[in-house]
């Protein structure tokens, strides 16, 4: 494994950022500063922003009020970071190793082989498979195994261990504690308990 | 170019797996301009004259019954908000999707244009005429089809809106590939007619792909 290399440093700064939906603010005047190697937890309840927020913070939703920088990333380099939403992006009539291939062809080939990923995951066995018959958890693997083949710095991953069983959740938090050894940034929503020591917290909607 | 390549394979797989969808484009075209005679009698002199532009709005309507499942499985399954954060532009990934569009609802129609000249009884000339107007006009149809279906992708039930949307964009296509085919006046025009088609095609190509990722971006909010 080539577990030595180490991420170019970034930082995620998010200042006076608010964030919502069709011009409704869900949450609002939220600053995070994340140095490399650090990881952040999203909690709250149902409903109180936190995938909205992965959204703006991937540059998938504009913010409504505020800005979030990766500062010191090199945007000649590609995009900095990984997004990992509820949905998987896992279509059928694909096979599993075919779908990983894909995505590893469209943003690069910098981290592990297929194999390798595949490997990783846990879904070796299953690499000749059509991509839909696989479980819901099975799924989420694979779409894990997309972060690994190709390297950004900052993980942006929201609900990563729904449908995970017990090993899949070990599986989860070694993948992040090696994500985040070697200088790389991680948000997370979540409502379950990551293994994963030092990670700060924001709790959103307390207030409400 | 490897993500461009790999977006092409990955289409044309995906639309090769599911093949009956190609079939039932096909058998739509066929039925569609065969419908015609019944509806206009058994006129030999007429249906001549008009099936240039039967074979035209036959291939219009099919080319329409493929744009639903051009980006919407996508945008369902969460693979267009991967494509937003990609390392290829998202105007790269929707021309790749224009190319296939094209390979998978226009290319088969052109296959079977001869059934539909047979059906309504082309002579020689304007089957070749046909063949040669339709292969330099529809891509601008799946050029412009690809830039409604990105206008509506975000639109829940937005299926039908698409072929409203880009009907407009499509007359100046139908009628320069319908005079490349039956000159109303002279010879010469009909040149003028094909060159204009495929002045069409090469802009429609060109621009549709920035357009649709802009609305793309735009949609999403």
């Amino acid at each position: 494994m080539t577990q030595r290399q180490v991420y170019p440093e970034i930082s995620l700064v998010a200042e006076g950022l608010a964030c919502g939906r069709g011009g409704h603010a869900l949450a609002a005047e939220i600053a995070i500063a994340l140095a490399p190697g650090q990881g952040l937890l999203l909690r709250g309840p149902n409903g109180a922003g936190k995938s909205t927020l992965l959204l703006t913070l991937a540059g998938l939703l504009p913010p409504l009020a505020g800005s979030v920088r990766y500062a010191g990333h090199d945007a000649e380099a590609g995009p900095a970071l990984h997004y990992c939403g509820h949905r998987n992006g896992v279509r059928a009539r694909l096979g599993v190793a075919q779908t990983l291939d894909f995505w590893a062809g469209l943003n690069g080939r910098t981290g592990l082989s297929i194999a390798e990923a595949l490997q990783a995951v846990g879904l070796a066995g299953a690499a000749g498979l059509d991509a839909g018959y696989l479980s819901a958890g099975q799924q989420r693997r694979l779409a894990l195994a997309r972060l690994l083949v190709t390297r950004r710095p900052l993980w942006l991953l929201d609900e990563p261990s729904a449908a995970l069983d017990a090993a899949g959740q070990a599986l989860l938090a070694r993948l992040l504690a090696d994500h985040l050894a070697q200088n790389g940034l991680a948000v997370i929503a979540t409502h379950d308990a990551i293994a994963v020591p030092d990670l700060s917290v924001l709790t959103l909607g307390e207030a409400a | 170019m490897n993500g461009f390549s790999g977006i092409l394979r990955r289409e044309l797989r995906l639309a090769l797996a599911g093949g009956g969808d190609m079939l039932t484009l096909v058998l739509f075209f066929v039925i569609t301009g065969a419908l015609v005679p019944f509806a206009v009698g058994p006129d030999r002199e007429l249906l001549a004259r008009i099936a240039p532009g039967i074979v035209w709005i036959a291939a219009f309507l099919a080319m329409l019954l493929g744009l639903d499942r051009l980006l919407r499985p996508d945008r369902e399954d969460g693979t267009l908000a991967l494509y937003r954060l990609a390392d290829l532009p998202l105007s790269a990934i929707l021309a790749a999707k224009v190319i296939v569009h094209w390979l998978t609802s226009a290319l088969p129609l052109i296959l079977a244009a001869p059934c539909l000249a047979l059906i309504l009884g082309m002579d020689m000339q304007t089957f070749w005429r046909t063949l040669l107007s339709l292969l330099l006009g529809t891509p601008a149809l799946a050029a412009f089809g690809t830039f409604g279906a990105a206008v509506t992708v975000a639109i829940r039930r937005g299926g039908l809106l698409a072929p409203i949307l880009i009907a407009p964009l499509c007359v100046p296509v139908l009628i320069f590939g319908v005079g490349a085919i039956s000159p109303l006046g002279g010879p010469d025009q009909a040149g003028a007619a094909l060159l204009l088609l495929a002045a069409l095609s090469l802009m429609a190509c060109a621009l549709s792909p920035f357009a649709a990722a802009f609305a793309i971006d735009w949609g999403e909010e």
